[in-house]
């Protein structure tokens, strides 16, 4: 599954972060980071406990304010005041908590909050919604990724640690169009459906997104990302080609030995 | 793929058959939960029906519904509530505001229409009044502002009222509340109306899709954009008109309004939506549950009544009830852990 690393290295970048801080009262969480992701390619965000690097892409995704420092989307710079802007900019996160709706099938947990609907000339809460049409598109896309469930209509409480992370990755993969950040993507999943995840993952890399992976697995970094850039108190500490042989140099970037 | 964790997580050892009884067992419990306040009411209506000769006269029956009806609209808003993982606990107090209102509004104009627009209009008020000081308010959790609602609409109504009923009401109300069609309670059949228009409400809208993200996860429902406050703010202004719906229906049936009305029925309403099946804890049910329990409570009076049990041991058999009701949500949630790691483990193997 590890296809050959695509080079991009002529496109302009599709998400450019410049000199980005934040700072939670006396911390300094993030100190003048910057950081670059072409289309297809997965670049892996490494470092420590405590890093920076959720606060880092809670920036990018909507969820925390930047202090200062300038987010480009395509070239454009972007701003970035809420996780419903970023969608709307084709910015999908799956968050280490998953945010699915247990109580909820797998529609509904892909159209939370952009529920398929109609007329338009209605208010968007009084709008009727279309079931059918995003149950039948749902459907069509999780076998497009082969996902498998055990029943479409199961509600997603029933489901495997690992079918929730595929529904969550999926449901990011089906809705992104620039970039897709994944936090943790594997953390508390068996053997079969981490591969089912980091599949998914290469896939969405070859239909031509910009990944950031978050991991501390650095077998998984250097099986799928392209770049892995290191995180360490909240500053860069450095980047480089994650292969088998600098295994050691990564190591060391993260602890800062 | 290359891995160095491949044995310690490879769950090969747990014999196939066992386990996939096991599933089968808590699947089939879990339909026995959901079905399970059907079933029951289902059980009280026979039992009470052998055990009984008269239950089953059409004027009993029709007593059932009459009786049933006010608890059934004032469950059905409260059950939107528990949905968001909210409380009302103001319900009884708001109907008797909001009768004493209608009731107020009447002596100066005699209109029917007028009359049942001042009571769903104070219904409206008093849940916009607690759905904007606890999203605006950003109050951790409903319980306190409606319980000062709950205070102050009875402060307000015993004030207004002069602390007595005031008779009188228009000739519309006094059929909805207290005439019948065809030998159907009229009651029973704005509470049909209304659970109707909530049930498709909450089905077919996107709002009624938001309730359910919003009571499922609010974490998540804020992040992927759903207008949490919007959603909030809606469900204590609908809780509040069904207790608006609720005065008209007991005024109608008692020719008064009256600032007594509604005594402890935020208690039968919360009630009514646990024993009937939905989760306290948001997210799960539907207004199916809030009727069905709402149906439980008026049965199980009226068995103590026609067998001659004495009054007070209704609450206490209630009181029973909501206890097990509690506790089989609890076994839903705990049934559901099992379910998902047995479905772990089998994918792993």
């Amino acid at each position: 599954m590890t296809g050959p690393p695509i080079k991009h290295e002529l496109r302009s970048p599709e998400l450019v972060v410049r000199n980005l801080s934040k700072r939670f009262g006396a911390i300094v969480a993030l100190d003048d980071v910057s950081l670059e992701v072409n289309r297809g390619q997965v670049l892996a965000l490494l470092g420590d406990n405590g890093a920076g690097k959720s606060t880092l892409i809670k920036c990018i995704s909507g969820v925390h304010q930047l202090d200062s420092g300038i987010i480009e989307l395509g070239g454009q710079p972007v701003h970035i005041r809420s996780p419903a802007d970023a969608r709307r900019l084709g910015i999908e996160t799956v968050y280490q908590d998953l945010a699915l709706f247990d109580n909820l099938g797998p529609s509904a947990n892909f159209y939370a909050g952009r529920e398929l609907a109609g007329p338009p000339w209605l208010p968007r809460g009084m709008r009727l919604l279309r079931g059918r049409e995003m149950n039948e598109t749902t459907r069509r896309l999780l076998d497009q990724l082969r996902v498998r469930l055990p029943s479409f209509d199961a509600l997603i409480g029933l489901m495997s640690g690992g079918q929730r992370q595929a529904i969550a990755v999926a449901r990011a993969t089906a809705f992104a169009t620039r970039v897709v950040i994944l936090d943790e993507p594997t953390a508390a999943l068996g053997v079969r459906e981490t591969k089912q995840v980091l599949e998914l993952i290469v896939q969405l890399r070859n239909q031509d997104s910009a990944v950031i992976l978050i991991t501390h697995n650095l077998d998984h970094v250097i099986e799928i990302a392209d770049r892995a850039v290191v995180m360490r108190r909240g500053r860069n500490a450095g980047e480089t080609k994650p292969k088998p042989e600098n295994r050691q140099e990564i190591v060391s970037m993260i602890v800062g030995a | 793929m290359k891995t160095n964790l491949a044995c310690s997580h490879d769950k090969a050892s747990v014999p196939g058959g066992n386990e996939a009884a096991g599933h089968h067992l808590i699947g089939l419990a879990l339909a026995g939960l959901r079905f399970g306040p059907g079933f029951i009411l289902a059980a009280l209506v026979l039992t009470l029906g052998l055990s009984s000769p008269y239950f089953f006269t059409a004027r009993n029956l029709g007593n059932v519904l009459a009786q049933t009806a006010t608890i059934a609209v004032l469950a059905m808003g409260q059950h939107l509530v528990i949905l968001t993982r909210g409380i009302d606990l103001s319900v009884g107090s708001v109907l008797a505001l909001s009768s004493v209102a209608g009731a107020l509004v009447y002596r100066e104009v005699h209109s029917s229409a007028v009359v049942i627009a001042s009571m769903l209009g104070t219904g409206l008020a008093a849940g916009f009044i607690n759905g904007f000081v606890y999203v605006w308010g950003r109050l951790p959790h409903p319980f306190i502002v409606t319980l000062a609602t709950l205070s102050i609409a009875r402060g307000l109504a015993l004030e207004l009222a002069g602390g007595a009923a005031i008779p009188g009401m228009p000739a519309t109300i006094l059929f909805l509340g207290g005439g019948s069609i065809g030998g159907v309670p009229t009651s029973a059949l704005v509470a049909g109306g209304v659970a109707l228009v909530l049930a498709g409400m909450a089905r077919w809208l996107v709002w009624g899709r938001w309730i359910y993200s919003v009571g499922g996860n609010p974490d998540a429902a804020r992040r992927v954009g759903i207008p949490m406050r919007g959603v909030l703010l809606s469900v204590y202004m609908i809780c509040g008109i069904t207790a608006g719906i609720g005065a008209v229906l007991t005024s109608g049936r008692t020719a008064a309004g009256s600032p007594l009305f509604g005594n402890l029925a935020e208690l039968d309403s919360i009630a009514a939506v646990i024993i009937g099946g939905a989760s306290f804890l948001g997210g799960r049910g539907h207004i199916g549950n809030a009727l069905t329990g709402a149906l439980m409570i008026g049965v199980i009076r009226n068995a103590l009544n026609l067998l001659n049990v004495d009054i007070f041991f209704q609450l206490i058999a209630i009181g029973i009830i909501i206890v097990l009701a509690v506790e089989a949500d609890v076994l839903r949630g705990r049934l559901e852990e099992r379910f998902r790691m047995i479905q772990s483990l089998r994918v792993n193997q």
